[in-house]
């Protein structure tokens, strides 16, 4: 079949329409295809989350030490336990101190490392790579290195060598909490480990600010720098800033490998996860009193979840802005 | 034309070949890591050990394994430091071992989760240390099979000792003493663990104290106690005490590298300091702690228990029987091949050559004069009461005797749960 037009151009022969076929069976049903392909996703989850959880629930209101099918019932004295237990609540402490320092570092260091990739001409891809490399290590690892390379106590810690250089001696960092080096131990692997996530993040919004923005500003007398990024850029990364606070704010209550390998049994510098885990998991075994406080900070992460989103805006639609 | 181009044969030959390759990797799972051929019979039972840090101790334990006809026997060898938590989290599941390395512990007992092995200990009972099964016995009944003792002291080099002009401490105001006349830039002056933990136990009997008295009521809040943990504290905030070093004290690095004069550590780990320090090493007892005190030596060790709930009770007792009470050839191997470790059977103890002399034979007399043994309801809740008085009044300069007060409540709790 000859395909040449009057412009003597070249196009493609219309497809030939098939008439469309009734598709037969189950394989037709909208209904099917929705249950084949969220069905297992969803039996999943029910298996390991929503039943854990209800689990959790029942065992809240048990005696139930060594054991995960109680007989004793104790009503909310597991509720009562955990919430006058020093230790608990001190790990809901330890972890606001810690989400104070860990995400505004973390956001600004990952937006300063977003904003400078960005700005390369040359080895873009490269140095991407290189800041986003460590999101691959594990924490356990890292915290490991951090452990016994970098911050440990002895002479020939890297730390330790680095400051005898300026004659000063050497520093037990994770040993005693006072002076707390832990913190900077801690803040430090931790930053490591997940700024290269978010610089990503943060690059892909900064791509997709439109240039216009920015001519329109010089055109109009705005200054290269802190004028064009605090009027301009900042405001523009609004949506990404308060999605990546809210996931680093989650990811800051989920602390637990980085805590647990360098503060081995202290304690001090214990969030919430680590101490339900001694509770539960760890020598006592009491998986009542694990569930009572596993359900208090599920609350808790609920609250404050819903004040971010409150305070910030996460989620808000763009007409209500 | 290749059966490949069709599309439908793809798809369903890909699932089919997925679901196959699932199967098979399961099937594989289920026969590995048995430490022997699959042509043997009898059930399959499955051992729990913690990582023994001595070289070719994890071979050892599935040679004595294969060797054993009657059932195929799969050994867990457990690494890293949470070994209590895994064993505890899986003896609630269908996976729990059938057999299983740990301390004597009445909460266990309590819980349904160990069974009664009297009956095979009672013919060899009176081979046994008496303490061993002492610590191992409620109301007559014998829990567990000690597989070995270990004692724990203090590692020190003599000619560091003698350099500083400092004699064996004779108390803890000493060992502080000798801890800053050892210390240099280059080498501290004791290394007691990154935790400390491991000074508690010998702390409370060096004041002449106990854990819990007859009537298993608390016995270890006392002021020689109290003392104890202030002196503690005064050490360690000298500058004299190795803190953060890479390995805890049940590894002797610390002393074999020079990092510190004297260490805390496990009979186990004389083999390796010989090794490393030849000559250069003497032990003595944790110090006494006041005027009333008495040196002390920590009786740790490891026991063999039987899941009593395990599927394969009988089948299971019959191989802890032949391991740990009929093959002494095996028993031996253990004690004596790998670290070093006092045989609990007195009489291979008594025809253990390489514990008749020099430091091993010091570290056996130290044992039997200074020693003390768990007791049986010291538990795990218990155990981390007096962790966290140490952690708080030790390392982070809270008063140990309001820290004690905190703890008598959780141990008073525990014992209430026990013995009501």
């Amino acid at each position: 079949m000859s395909t040449i037009t009057k412009d003597g151009v070249s196009s493609p022969a219309a497809a030939k329409a098939s008439p469309a076929k009734p598709r037969r069976g189950l394989r037709g049903s909208p209904t099917f295809n929705f249950w084949l392909f969220t069905g297992p996703f969803l039996i999943g989850l029910a298996i390991f989350v929503y039943l854990p959880i209800l689990w959790s629930l029942y065992l809240s209101f048990f005696e139930a030490r060594f054991t995960v099918t109680p007989s004793e019932f104790i009503g909310l004295d597991n509720y009562v336990t955990m919430l006058t237990d020093e230790e608990f609540i001190r790990s809901l402490v330890t972890f606001t101190i810690f989400a104070v320092f860990i995400v505004p570092l973390t956001w600004g260091t990952s937006l300063g490392l977003a904003l400078m990739v960005n700005r390369l001409r040359f080895m873009r891809a490269f140095f991407r790579s290189v800041f986003f490399l460590p999101t691959a290590v594990s924490y356990v690892a890292a915290s490991l290195v951090w452990k016994m390379s970098i911050f440990s106590g002895v002479r020939f810690g890297m730390m330790n060598t680095f400051l005898s250089l300026f004659g000063i001696d050497n520093t037990a960092w994770l040993a005693s909490p006072d002076p707390p080096w832990y913190w900077l131990v801690i803040l430090t692997v931790r930053l490591w480990l997940q700024a290269g996530f978010y610089m990503i993040l943060f690059i892909a919004a900064l791509q997709n600010i439109p240039q216009e923005l920015y001519e329109a500003a010089s055109i109009d007398g705005a200054k290269r720098g802190w004028q064009t990024f605090w009027h301009i850029t900042l405001p523009q990364l609004r949506a990404t800033s308060t999605a990546v606070i809210l996931l680093l704010l989650v990811a800051a209550y989920q602390a637990f490998d980085e805590f647990f390998n360098l503060l081995n049994k202290t304690t001090w510098g214990r969030p919430p996860l680590v101490e339900l885990y001694y509770k539960a998991l760890g020598d006592s075994q009491d998986y009542g009193a694990g569930s009572a406080g596993a359900l208090i900070l599920t609350v808790l992460i609920c609250l404050v979840t819903l004040l971010q989103g409150k305070f910030l805006g996460f989620g808000r639609g763009e007409e209500s802005k | 034309m290749s059966a490949f181009r069709n599309s439908n044969f793809d798809r369903r030959t890909a699932l089919r070949a997925a679901l196959g390759l699932a199967a098979a990797g399961g099937l594989a799972a289920c026969g590995s890591n048995t430490g022997r051929s699959s042509s043997g019979g009898g059930a399959g039972l499955t051992q729990y050990f913690h990582a023994y840090g001595e070289a070719g101790t994890e071979q050892a334990i599935k040679r004595y394994a294969k060797a054993y006809k009657e059932s195929n026997v799969t050994t867990q060898w457990i690494t890293g430091s949470n070994f209590e938590s895994k064993l505890f989290a899986s003896l609630l599941t269908d996976k729990a071992p059938d057999c299983f390395e740990f301390h004597p512990q009445l909460q266990m007992i309590e819980s349904g989760q160990v069974a009664d092995l009297t009956d095979l200990i009672d013919p060899v009972k009176d081979d046994f240390n008496p303490a061993d099964i002492q610590s191992h016995t409620v109301d007559g009944k014998i829990y567990g099979i000690r597989m070995i003792d270990d004692p724990q002291f203090f590692f020190y080099r003599p000619s560091l000792f003698e350099k500083a002009g400092v004699e064996v401490p004779q108390t803890l105001e000493e060992l502080a003493e000798a801890a800053a006349k050892l210390t240099t830039d280059k080498v501290k002056g004791a290394y007691l663990g990154n935790t400390l933990h491991s000074m508690i136990n010998p702390l409370i009997w060096s004041a002449g104290a106990q854990h819990l008295d007859e009537k298993n009521q608390i016995a270890y809040h006392t002021d020689a106690v109290v003392d104890g943990f202030k002196q503690l504290r005064k050490l360690f905030t000298s500058g004299d005490l190795l803190l953060d070093a890479p390995t805890d004290f049940w590894d002797p690095s610390a002393l074999n590298q020079g990092l510190t004069a004297m260490q805390w550590c496990g009979m186990w780990a004389m083999p390796q300091m010989q090794e490393a320090l030849g000559d250069d090493l003497g032990i003595f007892p944790f110090p006494k702690v006041g005027d009333a005190g008495k040196q002390s030596v920590y009786n740790g060790g490891w026991s063999m228990f039987v899941n009593a709930k395990g599927k394969n009770l009988e089948a299971t007792k019959e191989y802890v029987k032949w391991l740990w009470i009929d093959q002494k050839e095996y028993q031996e191997d253990w004690a004596l091949s790998y670290g070093f470790h006092i045989p609990p059977r007195t009489s291979i103890a008594a025809s253990a050559e390489k514990l008749k002399s020099g430091l091993p034979a010091e570290g056996v007399k130290l044992f039997n004069e200074f020693g003390h043994f768990d007791n049986i309801g010291w538990t795990q809740a218990s155990i981390t009461a007096l962790e966290d008085v140490l952690a708080n009044s030790v390392r982070k300069g809270a008063d140990p005797d309001k820290e004690l007060t905190k703890a008598d409540a959780k141990v008073n709790k525990e014992l209430k749960k026990l013995f009501g």
